[in-house]
Protein backbone atom coordinates (compact mmCIF):
# COMPACT_ATOMS: atom_id res chain seq x y z
CA UNK A 1 0.00 0.00 0.00
CA UNK A 2 2.75 1.85 1.23
CA UNK A 3 4.53 2.03 -2.47
CA UNK A 4 1.51 1.92 -4.33
CA UNK A 5 1.02 5.47 -2.47
CA UNK A 6 4.79 6.58 -3.59
CA UNK A 7 4.02 6.06 -6.80
CA UNK A 8 0.86 7.84 -6.85
CA UNK A 9 2.52 10.44 -5.13
CA UNK A 10 5.70 9.88 -7.66
CA UNK A 11 3.91 9.99 -10.64
CA UNK A 12 1.66 13.21 -9.84
CA UNK A 13 4.59 15.17 -9.17
CA UNK A 14 6.69 13.96 -12.47
CA UNK A 15 3.21 14.70 -14.58
CA UNK A 16 3.42 18.29 -12.82
CA UNK A 17 6.56 18.88 -13.77
CA UNK A 18 5.69 17.78 -17.35
CA UNK A 19 2.48 20.25 -17.92
CA UNK A 20 4.94 22.71 -16.82
CA UNK A 21 6.82 21.35 -19.31
CA UNK A 22 10.00 21.57 -17.06
CA UNK A 23 12.02 18.24 -17.52
CA UNK A 24 14.66 16.76 -15.92
CA UNK A 25 16.73 15.15 -18.52
CA UNK A 26 19.43 12.02 -17.77
CA UNK A 27 21.82 11.69 -20.27
CA UNK A 28 23.78 8.07 -19.31
CA UNK A 29 25.53 5.52 -20.93
CA UNK A 30 29.40 4.19 -20.72
CA UNK A 31 32.22 6.05 -20.43
CA UNK A 32 33.65 7.81 -23.52
CA UNK A 33 30.69 7.70 -25.25
CA UNK A 34 30.28 10.78 -26.23
CA UNK A 35 27.41 11.54 -23.00
CA UNK A 36 29.62 15.19 -21.87
CA UNK A 37 29.72 16.38 -26.02
CA UNK A 38 26.40 15.83 -26.54
CA UNK A 39 25.41 17.39 -23.27
CA UNK A 40 27.65 20.64 -24.29
CA UNK A 41 26.10 20.79 -28.22
CA UNK A 42 22.64 20.89 -26.78
CA UNK A 43 23.65 23.30 -24.17
CA UNK A 44 25.57 25.69 -26.62
CA UNK A 45 22.99 25.18 -29.29
CA UNK A 46 20.47 26.88 -27.01
CA UNK A 47 22.10 28.64 -23.92
CA UNK A 48 25.41 29.70 -26.04
CA UNK A 49 27.40 27.73 -23.29
CA UNK A 50 28.95 24.33 -22.85
CA UNK A 51 28.30 22.16 -19.51
CA UNK A 52 31.62 20.30 -18.78
CA UNK A 53 35.08 19.44 -20.14
CA UNK A 54 35.67 16.54 -22.71
CA UNK A 55 39.02 14.28 -22.86
CA UNK A 56 40.12 11.50 -24.70
CA UNK A 57 40.67 9.68 -21.49
CA UNK A 58 37.93 7.65 -19.31
CA UNK A 59 36.29 8.90 -16.62
CA UNK A 60 36.54 12.72 -17.58
CA UNK A 61 33.47 13.39 -15.61
CA UNK A 62 33.43 12.35 -12.32
CA UNK A 63 30.60 14.24 -10.90
CA UNK A 64 26.89 15.02 -11.73
CA UNK A 65 26.84 18.18 -13.90
CA UNK A 66 23.84 20.02 -14.27
CA UNK A 67 22.35 23.19 -16.69
CA UNK A 68 18.81 24.30 -15.83
CA UNK A 69 16.48 25.88 -17.64
CA UNK A 70 17.35 24.82 -21.07
CA UNK A 71 14.61 26.24 -23.15
CA UNK A 72 14.48 23.63 -26.80
CA UNK A 73 12.56 24.62 -29.66
CA UNK A 74 11.52 21.81 -32.52
CA UNK A 75 8.83 21.86 -34.55
CA UNK A 76 6.89 24.85 -33.45
CA UNK A 77 7.64 23.81 -29.71
CA UNK A 78 8.99 24.34 -26.86
CA UNK A 79 10.00 22.74 -23.74
CA UNK A 80 12.66 23.66 -20.83
CA UNK A 81 14.83 20.75 -19.15
CA UNK A 82 16.69 19.99 -16.65
CA UNK A 83 20.18 18.43 -18.34
CA UNK A 84 21.52 15.86 -15.90
CA UNK A 85 25.08 14.71 -17.45
CA UNK A 86 26.17 11.77 -15.79
CA UNK A 87 29.67 10.11 -15.05
CA UNK A 88 29.78 6.88 -17.28
CA UNK A 89 28.28 3.94 -15.86
CA UNK A 90 30.94 1.18 -15.46
CA UNK A 91 31.91 -2.50 -13.16
CA UNK A 92 35.62 -2.03 -13.09
CA UNK A 93 37.58 0.92 -12.27
CA UNK A 94 41.37 0.23 -12.23
CA UNK A 95 43.58 3.28 -11.75
CA UNK A 96 46.52 1.77 -13.70
CA UNK A 97 44.08 1.86 -16.53
CA UNK A 98 44.65 5.79 -16.32
CA UNK A 99 48.11 5.27 -15.90
CA UNK A 100 48.64 3.51 -19.22
CA UNK A 101 46.95 6.42 -20.61
CA UNK A 102 49.16 8.77 -19.43
CA UNK A 103 48.53 10.06 -16.19
CA UNK A 104 51.14 9.99 -13.11
CA UNK A 105 50.29 7.26 -10.33
CA UNK A 106 48.97 9.73 -7.74
CA UNK A 107 46.62 11.44 -10.20
CA UNK A 108 45.48 8.02 -11.75
CA UNK A 109 44.72 6.69 -8.25
CA UNK A 110 42.75 10.00 -7.56
CA UNK A 111 40.84 9.51 -10.67
CA UNK A 112 39.70 5.91 -9.84
CA UNK A 113 38.71 7.27 -6.43
CA UNK A 114 36.56 10.08 -7.72
CA UNK A 115 35.52 7.79 -10.98
CA UNK A 116 33.70 5.11 -8.23
CA UNK A 117 32.04 8.11 -6.57
CA UNK A 118 30.74 9.35 -9.91
CA UNK A 119 29.12 6.24 -11.10
CA UNK A 120 27.34 5.38 -7.21
CA UNK A 121 25.92 8.87 -7.89
CA UNK A 122 24.99 8.85 -11.47
CA UNK A 123 23.07 5.60 -10.11
CA UNK A 124 21.74 7.46 -7.60
CA UNK A 125 20.05 10.30 -9.68
CA UNK A 126 17.98 6.95 -11.75
CA UNK A 127 15.44 7.94 -9.29
CA UNK A 128 15.30 11.82 -10.02
CA UNK A 129 15.29 11.71 -13.90
CA UNK A 130 12.21 12.45 -15.87
CA UNK A 131 13.86 10.97 -19.65
CA UNK A 132 16.99 9.65 -20.16
CA UNK A 133 19.24 9.41 -23.14
CA UNK A 134 21.26 6.45 -22.88
CA UNK A 135 24.49 7.75 -24.91
CA UNK A 136 26.45 4.77 -27.10
CA UNK A 137 29.50 4.74 -28.42
CA UNK A 138 28.50 3.39 -32.26
CA UNK A 139 31.72 2.08 -32.78
CA UNK A 140 31.59 -0.21 -29.58
CA UNK A 141 29.57 -3.46 -29.33
CA UNK A 142 26.43 -2.57 -27.56
CA UNK A 143 25.94 -5.54 -26.35
CA UNK A 144 27.49 -5.52 -22.77
CA UNK A 145 26.14 -5.90 -19.78
CA UNK A 146 26.31 -2.66 -18.63
CA UNK A 147 24.39 -1.39 -21.06
CA UNK A 148 21.68 -3.92 -20.61
CA UNK A 149 20.93 -3.59 -16.67
CA UNK A 150 21.24 0.16 -17.21
CA UNK A 151 18.35 -0.15 -19.71
CA UNK A 152 16.81 -3.09 -18.12
CA UNK A 153 16.89 -0.78 -14.99
CA UNK A 154 15.30 2.22 -16.44
CA UNK A 155 12.53 0.05 -18.13
CA UNK A 156 11.48 -0.81 -14.81
CA UNK A 157 11.23 2.24 -13.63
CA UNK A 158 9.25 3.49 -17.06
CA UNK A 159 11.68 5.88 -17.32
CA UNK A 160 11.13 7.06 -21.10
CA UNK A 161 14.60 6.14 -22.97
CA UNK A 162 16.34 7.20 -26.43
CA UNK A 163 19.05 5.50 -27.17
CA UNK A 164 21.93 7.69 -28.95
CA UNK A 165 24.02 6.86 -31.07
CA UNK A 166 27.04 8.85 -31.10
CA UNK A 167 30.10 9.42 -33.35
CA UNK A 168 28.48 8.05 -36.67
CA UNK A 169 31.63 9.94 -37.94
CA UNK A 170 33.67 6.87 -37.45
CA UNK A 171 33.93 4.76 -40.16
CA UNK A 172 33.97 1.78 -37.95
CA UNK A 173 30.68 3.57 -36.64
CA UNK A 174 27.01 0.56 -36.85
CA UNK A 175 23.69 2.33 -35.77
CA UNK A 176 21.97 -1.24 -36.93
CA UNK A 177 24.29 -2.73 -34.30
CA UNK A 178 22.19 -0.82 -31.67
CA UNK A 179 19.27 -0.66 -33.39
CA UNK A 180 19.05 -4.87 -33.07
CA UNK A 181 20.40 -5.00 -29.52
CA UNK A 182 17.62 -3.42 -28.35
CA UNK A 183 14.93 -3.24 -30.85
CA UNK A 184 12.34 -1.71 -28.56
CA UNK A 185 13.83 1.27 -28.24
CA UNK A 186 14.08 4.24 -30.85
CA UNK A 187 17.58 5.05 -31.43
CA UNK A 188 18.66 8.14 -33.06
CA UNK A 189 22.43 8.53 -34.87
CA UNK A 190 24.26 11.50 -34.54
CA UNK A 191 27.99 12.75 -34.61
CA UNK A 192 27.92 15.16 -31.06
CA UNK A 193 31.91 16.17 -32.07
CA UNK A 194 30.57 17.66 -35.29
CA UNK A 195 27.04 18.29 -34.53
CA UNK A 196 25.71 15.90 -37.19
CA UNK A 197 21.83 15.22 -37.30
CA UNK A 198 20.90 17.33 -34.06
CA UNK A 199 18.35 18.55 -36.01
CA UNK A 200 16.52 15.04 -36.26
CA UNK A 201 18.01 14.24 -32.82
CA UNK A 202 15.57 17.18 -30.99
CA UNK A 203 12.85 15.87 -32.97
CA UNK A 204 13.31 12.96 -31.23
CA UNK A 205 13.86 14.31 -27.85
CA UNK A 206 10.26 15.97 -28.14
CA UNK A 207 8.66 13.18 -28.92
CA UNK A 208 9.82 11.21 -26.37
CA UNK A 209 9.28 14.36 -23.90
CA UNK A 210 5.45 13.41 -25.41
CA UNK B 1 44.47 -21.17 -11.43
CA UNK B 2 41.23 -20.73 -12.26
CA UNK B 3 38.68 -21.39 -10.04
CA UNK B 4 35.22 -21.35 -11.01
CA UNK B 5 31.85 -21.41 -8.44
CA UNK B 6 28.21 -22.52 -9.15
CA UNK B 7 25.81 -20.91 -6.86
CA UNK B 8 22.26 -22.67 -7.11
CA UNK B 9 19.25 -20.43 -7.22
CA UNK B 10 18.11 -22.06 -3.64
CA UNK B 11 20.89 -20.71 -2.20
CA UNK B 12 19.74 -16.90 -2.69
CA UNK B 13 15.75 -17.63 -3.32
CA UNK B 14 15.28 -16.46 0.36
CA UNK B 15 17.78 -13.67 0.96
CA UNK B 16 17.08 -9.92 0.61
CA UNK B 17 18.62 -7.90 -2.36
CA UNK B 18 21.62 -6.94 -0.31
CA UNK B 19 22.47 -9.93 1.39
CA UNK B 20 22.61 -11.52 -2.30
CA UNK B 21 24.79 -9.29 -3.61
CA UNK B 22 27.52 -9.40 -0.20
CA UNK B 23 27.19 -13.38 -1.09
CA UNK B 24 27.86 -12.57 -4.57
CA UNK B 25 30.27 -10.06 -4.13
CA UNK B 26 32.51 -12.09 -1.41
CA UNK B 27 32.78 -14.76 -3.49
CA UNK B 28 34.18 -12.61 -6.22
CA UNK B 29 36.48 -10.60 -3.85
CA UNK B 30 37.67 -14.51 -3.00
CA UNK B 31 39.42 -14.27 -6.49
CA UNK B 32 36.24 -16.78 -7.68
CA UNK B 33 34.44 -16.81 -11.14
CA UNK B 34 30.75 -17.36 -10.09
CA UNK B 35 28.03 -18.98 -11.86
CA UNK B 36 25.04 -18.16 -10.64
CA UNK B 37 22.53 -20.07 -11.81
CA UNK B 38 19.16 -17.46 -12.80
CA UNK B 39 19.10 -13.97 -12.63
CA UNK B 40 19.20 -11.32 -9.82
CA UNK B 41 16.19 -8.84 -10.72
CA UNK B 42 16.91 -5.59 -12.37
CA UNK B 43 17.08 -3.27 -9.63
CA UNK B 44 19.59 -5.09 -7.80
CA UNK B 45 21.66 -5.42 -10.77
CA UNK B 46 22.12 -2.18 -10.36
CA UNK B 47 22.74 -2.36 -7.09
CA UNK B 48 25.41 -4.66 -7.44
CA UNK B 49 27.23 -2.22 -9.78
CA UNK B 50 27.06 0.40 -6.91
CA UNK B 51 27.88 -2.05 -4.10
CA UNK B 52 30.74 -3.17 -6.10
CA UNK B 53 31.73 0.57 -7.14
CA UNK B 54 31.57 1.08 -2.78
CA UNK B 55 34.40 -1.92 -2.59
CA UNK B 56 37.05 -0.83 -4.85
CA UNK B 57 40.24 -0.79 -3.21
CA UNK B 58 44.01 -1.90 -3.67
CA UNK B 59 43.03 -5.51 -4.34
CA UNK B 60 39.65 -4.82 -5.98
CA UNK B 61 39.14 -3.52 -9.14
CA UNK B 62 35.59 -4.24 -10.19
CA UNK B 63 34.01 -6.99 -11.69
CA UNK B 64 32.92 -8.30 -15.10
CA UNK B 65 29.31 -9.72 -15.31
CA UNK B 66 26.91 -11.40 -17.98
CA UNK B 67 23.49 -12.28 -17.86
CA UNK B 68 21.88 -15.01 -20.24
CA UNK B 69 18.41 -15.35 -19.83
CA UNK B 70 15.62 -16.99 -22.34
CA UNK B 71 14.00 -13.55 -22.57
CA UNK B 72 16.45 -11.65 -23.74
CA UNK B 73 16.08 -11.92 -27.72
CA UNK B 74 12.47 -13.08 -27.75
CA UNK B 75 11.12 -13.36 -30.95
CA UNK B 76 8.04 -11.25 -32.54
CA UNK B 77 5.67 -13.75 -32.90
CA UNK B 78 2.88 -14.10 -30.18
CA UNK B 79 4.02 -17.49 -29.59
CA UNK B 80 7.05 -16.71 -28.85
CA UNK B 81 5.97 -14.16 -26.58
CA UNK B 82 3.58 -16.43 -24.55
CA UNK B 83 6.12 -19.04 -24.15
CA UNK B 84 8.23 -16.67 -22.38
CA UNK B 85 5.75 -15.28 -20.53
CA UNK B 86 4.74 -19.17 -18.78
CA UNK B 87 8.60 -19.61 -18.44
CA UNK B 88 8.59 -16.39 -16.30
CA UNK B 89 5.80 -17.37 -14.20
CA UNK B 90 6.66 -20.87 -13.50
CA UNK B 91 10.63 -19.99 -13.26
CA UNK B 92 11.03 -16.04 -12.79
CA UNK B 93 14.32 -15.30 -11.78
CA UNK B 94 15.29 -18.96 -11.86
CA UNK B 95 16.09 -19.18 -15.45
CA UNK B 96 19.10 -18.24 -17.48
CA UNK B 97 22.73 -17.98 -16.25
CA UNK B 98 24.77 -14.68 -14.68
CA UNK B 99 28.50 -14.92 -14.48
CA UNK B 100 30.94 -12.46 -12.95
CA UNK B 101 34.47 -12.75 -12.11
CA UNK B 102 36.42 -10.40 -10.62
CA UNK B 103 38.21 -7.49 -13.19
CA UNK B 104 41.78 -8.37 -11.73
CA UNK B 105 41.66 -11.89 -13.40
CA UNK B 106 38.69 -11.39 -15.82
CA UNK B 107 39.33 -9.26 -18.71
CA UNK B 108 36.17 -9.26 -20.77
CA UNK B 109 32.67 -11.20 -21.27
CA UNK B 110 32.10 -10.96 -24.54
CA UNK B 111 28.44 -11.67 -24.98
CA UNK B 112 26.00 -11.26 -28.16
CA UNK B 113 22.71 -12.36 -28.01
CA UNK B 114 23.44 -16.10 -28.66
CA UNK B 115 27.06 -17.03 -26.90
CA UNK B 116 29.11 -15.84 -24.41
CA UNK B 117 32.45 -15.54 -24.58
CA UNK B 118 34.79 -15.37 -21.41
CA UNK B 119 38.52 -13.47 -21.55
CA UNK B 120 41.02 -13.96 -18.66
CA UNK B 121 43.54 -11.23 -18.08
CA UNK B 122 46.61 -13.56 -19.75
CA UNK B 123 44.27 -12.96 -22.82
CA UNK B 124 43.45 -16.47 -24.16
CA UNK B 125 39.46 -17.38 -24.42
CA UNK B 126 38.40 -20.62 -23.73
CA UNK B 127 36.11 -22.01 -26.53
CA UNK B 128 34.64 -24.85 -24.44
CA UNK B 129 31.17 -25.39 -25.12
CA UNK B 130 29.33 -26.35 -21.74
CA UNK B 131 27.58 -29.40 -23.87
CA UNK B 132 31.07 -30.97 -24.25
CA UNK B 133 31.44 -31.12 -20.68
CA UNK B 134 33.50 -28.27 -20.33
CA UNK B 135 33.84 -26.52 -17.02
CA UNK B 136 32.62 -23.49 -19.04
CA UNK B 137 34.29 -20.39 -19.42
CA UNK B 138 31.82 -19.97 -23.22
CA UNK B 139 28.35 -20.96 -22.47
CA UNK B 140 25.90 -21.17 -24.90
CA UNK B 141 22.23 -19.71 -24.28
CA UNK B 142 19.78 -21.71 -22.38
CA UNK B 143 17.45 -23.63 -24.39
CA UNK B 144 13.99 -21.61 -24.37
Amino acid sequence: MANWFNGFLGKLFSNLFKKRGKLKLGIYGPPNGGKTTLANVICKDWLGEELGTVSNVAHETREIQIKEEVNIKSGGKELTFNIIDTPGIATKIDYEDFMKAGLKEKEAKKRAKEATKGVIDAIKWLDQVDLVLVVLDATQNPYTQVNITMIGNLEARKIPVLLVANKIDLKKSSVKKIEAAFPQYRVVPISAKYGTNMENFYKELFKLAG
Amino acid sequence: MLTISFLPYAEIENLGPYQRIKKILNTVKDKKILILEGRLRREEETELIKVTMEEIDKTFKGIELAVIYPGETVGDTILAKMRVGMLNMLLGDRQGLTIIGPATIVKEIKKDPNNIELLTIDGKASRARPRQGSATKRAKRPSR
